[in-house]
C-alpha cells in the first residue's frame, strides 16, 4: 500500500523514466560541452523538426508493438507516400486531394499488413519484412525509378519555422497526434484491447474481444500514421524520394523499444516512444556540433539502445 | 417446462480425435451440476463448446429451450452462459480491475468509464472474496498475483457479467487453499439459490458431494452416468469414471519398508529475498519428505530457491547429488508445449550431436515405463494434462536426478493418474531416489511422504515421520495465525 502514500505516483516505476533521465542528462552533457552552438533554442527547435518523422511513425509502431506485434514497412511507406504525393501534385491534383490519397493508400497498405497476420496467420516479422520489400518496389515503379519533382504549392511550411517563431507546424502536428494516441491508448476500449492481445491474446478472445478486427485496425492506424510522417517527409525532401527513408523503420522500432516498449507485447508508452526518439536525434546533433565523427555517432546510438534495454530490465526486477 | 441446459448428441473431432462421441447433459435452474470424468474424457471440449471455443460437428444444445450455438466466447458470454476455464486466462499487463472487465468494458462517450470499472471491480471482488477482498489491490497488475488470486480474479470476471445463467466453473479450486475454496463453495451455493446453473468440473469427489446437486459422468468422450449424488457411492462414481481401478484401493496398495539412506541434501536456515524466511530440513536418499503448507506459505519459493531459480539471501545449503525439479505450472514452466513429447523427455540432458532416432528411443522407453499415452511424435501441448504431467516427469528420470523436487505433481490431474503418480514416486523412492513433494492436498502427502513438514508464513517447522501425524493436524499447524 506503499503507493497510496504517495497517491499512486511513482514515476521511476514508470517505462518511460529511464529514457527520460537518459535523455536530460545526455542533453545537459552536449550543452555543457558546446553551449555556443548546441545549446542555442534555435538548435532546439531545429532537433525537434528533424525528429518529427520518427516521432509521428513511433506513435504508429508503439500501439503495433504493445499488440505484441512489429512493423518493418514503415519506411517503405514513407517513401511511397512522397511519391503518390509528388506524383498526383505533379498531374494537376490539389494539395488536399494529394495529400488524402498518400495517407490513404499507405493506410490500406497497413490494414493488408493487418490481413496479412490474422486471415494468412503470418507472423508480422514476415508479413511486413514482404510488404516492405513490395511498397518499396510499388514507390520505384511509380516514380519511374527517379525522384518526382513536383510543385509542393506551399506544403513546405508545415516545416518551416514562422516568420517570428521558432518552432515550424509539423512538430504541434507530432504533439497533437502523441496526445491523441496516448489517449486512444488509455482512456478507450480500443486501446484496453491492444494491450489485452499483447498481453495475453488467448485471454483476450476468452474474454470476447475482437481479436482479428483489433489487430487490422492497429495496423491500419500504424500505416495511417506513417503516411503522415510520409507527408512530413516530402514537406522536408519537396520531391518524391522512392528511395527515401530506407532503413527508417529500424529507427522507429529503436525509438519505440528505448522508450520502454517490450517486443514481446503487453508494454510500453507513446510518451516514451517520444522521448526514445528525440533522444536519437540528440545524439546524433549533439556530436555533430562537437566534430564527432559519423561512425562514433553510429557506435554512441546502438550503445543507448543497449543501454536503454538493459535499465528497463533493471527496472523490472527492482518490482 | 424445459430444462435451463439440454445438452444432447454432441460430437466434436479434432483432425483424426475424436475427443466427443455422444455427450448429453440436463441441467435445471438453481441447480449445481457436478461434471465428473478423468482427464481426456472430454470435459474440457465439452466446456470450450458451452463457451463458445469450439463448434461442434454434431448434436444440440438447448438454453432454456432455445437452441445455443455461439460464434465465439463473446457470444456465449452474452448469450448467458460464462465460463471460467481451468486454465488461468489472465492479462498478466493488465491491472485486476482491466481484466475483471475486459471485453465488456463500461463506456461514456467513447471513453473507458474508469469509475464504473473501479466499481465493478470492487463489487465482483466483495463477492467472491468478502472480507479478503481488501487483500487484492484492483490497480495492481493482474501477473504481480499469486496463482491463486489470478484465479480468483478468473472467477470474479464471470461473476461480473450481468444476466448469466449458467456459470461453468472448470477445476475451480485446484491452486485455492481452504479458506478460498470455502468461500466458493459458499459462494456458488447462493448462486444456486438466486436460480443460476452451475455446471461444476472437479477431480475431488468429497467436493462434489458436499456441493452438487446431480452428476454426469463422461467417459471417452460419451456419457456414461448420470443421476442425483445422493442416490450414488463413491465408489459408483469412481468406478463409471473410471473402468480402470479406484483411487482409494491404489493408494493403499502402496508399501512401505523403504530403507533410507545417506543424507543427499540438507538446508540450515536458507532464507530467499522475500520466501522464504526460515527453513532447514534433511533428506536421505529413500525418502519422500512432503512440505505442507497453505497457498503463499512460500513452499513454492523453497524448492525454486533450493533448486537454485531464486536467489539465496542467507543459510546454508548442501546438495550431495543432481537434482531435477518440476513446477507447479505446469504450462510455463514444466513443459515446452510447442514441442515434442521425445523433445520434452530429452530436454534436460542431450549429447552434443542430438539424433532424433536416439531421441524417439529414449521417449519411448519412458512412454512404455510411465505408462504415459502419447506417442514420441506427438506435441505435448496435445495430451491430456495427467499425461502431460507424466511427460515432465519422464524428462526428471530421463535427465537421471537423483533428487526429485516436486510442486504439486497431482495438479490438474484426473482421480487414475492421480494415483499413479504418487505409485510411481514410491517406486521411485524405493528405488533410492529422493523426493521433496509440496502439495495442497494433505490427504495426498499423508499419503505418499514418509516424513512431512508444515510451512508457515515462510518458516519451516521440523520434519516428522508421517505415522505422527494427520490431516487435521497437518492444517491444523499450517493454519495457525
Amino acid at each position: 500500500m506503499s503507493g497510496l502514500t504517495l497517491g499512486g505516483f511513482r514515476p521511476w516505476r514508470r517505462a518511460w523514466f529511464a529514457p527520460l533521465v537518459t535523455l536530460v542528462a545526455v542533453y545537459a552533457f552536449f550543452v555543457f560541452l558546446a553551449p555556443e552552438t548546441f545549446g542555442r533554442a534555435v538548435n532546439l527547435a531545429t532537433m525537434l523538426r528533424q525528429t518529427t518523422v520518427v516521432a509521428i511513425a513511433a506513435v504508429g509502431m508503439t500501439f503495433i508493438i504493445i499488440q505484441g506485434g512489429i512493423d518493418l514497412s514503415v519506411g517503405s511507406m514513407v517513401a511511397l507516400t512522397t511519391v503518390v504525393v509528388a506524383w498526383k501534385l505533379k498531374h494537376g491534383s490539389s494539395v488536399p486531394a494529394a495529400v488524402l490519397l498518400g495517407v490513404a493508400v499507405v493506410t490500406a497498405c497497413g490494414a493488408l499488413n493487418g490481413l496479412g497476420t490474422t486471415a494468412l496467420r503470418i507472423t508480422p516479422f514476415i508479413v511486413t519484412l514482404g510488404s516492405m520489400t513490395i511498397l518499396r518496389g510499388a514507390a520505384k515503379g511509380l516514380a519511374n525509378e527517379q525522384k518526382i519533382d513536383a510543385d509542393t504549392r506551399g506544403l513546405e511550411v508545415l516545416v518551416t519555422p514562422p516568420e517570428n517563431g521558432l518552432v515550424p507546424p509539423a512538430v504541434y502536428v507530432a504533439l497533437a497526434i502523441a496526445l491523441v494516441g496516448a489517449a486512444l491508448l488509455h482512456y478507450t476500449r480500443f486501446g484496453r484491447h491492444v494491450f489485452a492481445i499483447g498481453s495475453s491474446e488467448a485471454t483476450a478472445r476468452l474474454c470476447g474481444v475482437r481479436v482479428e478486427r483489433t489487430k487490422i485496425l492497429v495496423y491500419a492506424l500504424g500505416g495511417a500514421l506513417a503516411g503522415v510522417a510520409g507527408l512530413m517527409e516530402f514537406a522536408t525532401l519537396t520531391v518524391g524520394d522512392p528511395t527515401d527513408s530506407e532503413g527508417l523503420e529500424l529507427q522507429v522500432i529503436a525509438a519505440v523499444v528505448v522508450g520502454g516498449a517490450s517486443l514481446s507485447g503487453g508494454e510500453g508508452s507513446i510518451g516514451g516512444a517520444l522521448v526514445g526518439a528525440f533522444l536519437m536525434t540528440v545524439i546524433k546533433t549533439g556530436c555533430t556540433h562537437l566534430g564527432i565523427p559519423n561512425w562514433v555517432q553510429h557506435m554512441l546510438t546502438g550503445a543507448i539502445i543497449l543501454t536503454a534495454a538493459a535499465l528497463d530490465r533493471f527496472r523490472r526486477r527492482g518490482r | 417446462m424445459s430444462p435451463r441446459l439440454a445438452v444432447a448428441g454432441l460430437a466434436k473431432a479434432f483432425g483424426a480425435s475424436r475427443a466427443l462421441l455422444g455427450v448429453d447433459l440436463e441441467a435445471s435452474a438453481g441447480e449445481v451440476h457436478a461434471v465428473l470424468g478423468e482427464n481426456g474424457a472430454g470435459k474440457s471440449t465439452l466446456m470450450g463448446i458451452l463457451g463458445g471455443v469450439h463448434a461442434a460437428d454434431a448434436g444440440t444444445v438447448m438454453l432454456d429451450g432455445r437452441s445455443f450455438r455461439p460464434r465465439s466466447p463473446g457470444a456465449a458470454r452474452d448469450a448467458g452462459v460464462s465460463v471460467v476455464h481451468q486454465e488461468l486466462a489472465i492479462c498478466p499487463h493488465l491491472s485486476v480491475e482491466d481484466n475483471l472487465v475486459l471485453g465488456r468494458e463500461p463506456t461514456r462517450l467513447g471513453l473507458l468509464d474508469r469509475k464504473a470499472v473501479r466499481a465493478a471491480a470492487e463489487k465482483a471482488l466483495a463477492e467472491v472474496l468478502g472480507a479478503a477482498a481488501s487483500r487484492i489491490d484492483p490497480a495492481a497488475p493482474a501477473g504481480s498475483l499469486s496463482v491463486a488470486d489470478q484465479q480468483l480474479v478468473e472467477i470474479a470476471r464471470a461473476l461480473a457479467v450481468p444476466h448469466t445463467r449458467v456459470l461453468v466453473l472448470d477445476e475451480p479450486t485446484s491452486s485455492l487453499a481452504k479458506d478460498d475454496a470455502e468461500r466458493l463453495f459458499a459462494l456458488v451455493r447462493a448462486l444456486a439459490e438466486r436460480g443460476l446453473t452451475i455446471l461444476y468440473v472437479s477431480h475431488f469427489l468429497d467436493e462434489v458431494r458436499r456441493l452438487c446437486d446431480r452428476y454426469t459422468v463422461l467417459r471417452d468422450g460419451a456419457t456414461v452416468g448420470s443421476g442425483a449424488i445422493a442416490d450414488v457411492t463413491h465408489d459408483a462414481l469412481v468406478s463409471q469414471m473410471s473402468a480402470r481401478r479406484s483411487v482409494s484401493s491404489a493408494a493403499k496398495d502402496r508399501t512401505r519398508g523403504r530403507v533410507l539412506g545417506e543424507v543427499v541434501l540438507s538446508a540450515a536456515h536458507l532464507a530467499g529475498r522475500h520466501l522464504p524466511r526460515d527453513a532447514s530440513f534433511e533428506l536421505r536418499r529413500g525418502e519422500i519428505l512432503g512440505i505442507a503448507g497453505l497457498v503463499g506459505s512460500g513452499r513454492t519459493e523453497l524448492l525454486r530457491a533450493v533448486f537454485g531459480l531464486d536467489p539465496v539471501r542467507a543459510g546454508t545449503l548442501h546438495a550431495g547429488s543432481s537434482m531435477g525439479m518440476l513446477s507447479e505450472d505446469r504450462k510455463g514452466e514444466g513443459l515446452a508445449l510447442g514441442l515434442s513429447v521425445a523433445a520434452n523427455v530429452t530436454l534436460s540432458r542431450m549429447n552434443a550431436l542430438v539424433l532424433p532416432a536416439r531421441q524417439r528411443e529414449a521417449a519411448q522407453t519412458r512412454i512404455v515405463e510411465l505408462a504415459i499415452k502419447a506417442t514420441p511424435d506427438q506435441a505435448a501441448s496435445e495430451l491430456s494434462g495427467g499425461n502431460q504431467q507424466k511427460v515432465a516427469l519422464a524428462r526428471l528420470l530421463h535427465q537421471g536426478a537423483d533428487v526429485l523436487l516436486l510442486d504439486e505433481p497431482t495438479r490438474g490431474v484426473d482421480v487414475a493418474s492421480k494415483a499413479e503418480i504418487l505409485e510411481l514416486m514410491g517406486e521411485l523412492a524405493a528405488g533410492g531416489k529422493a523426493i521433496v513433494m509440496v502439495s495442497s492436498q494433505f490427504d495426498e502427502l499423508v499419503c505418499a511422504c514418509d516424513t512431512v513438514a508444515v510451512m508457515r508464513r515462510g518458516v519451516l517447522g521440523p520434519a516428522r515421520p508421517v505415522a505422527e501425524r494427520n490431516e487435521g493436524a497437518l492444517l491444523e499447524e499450517a493454519s495457525a495465525p
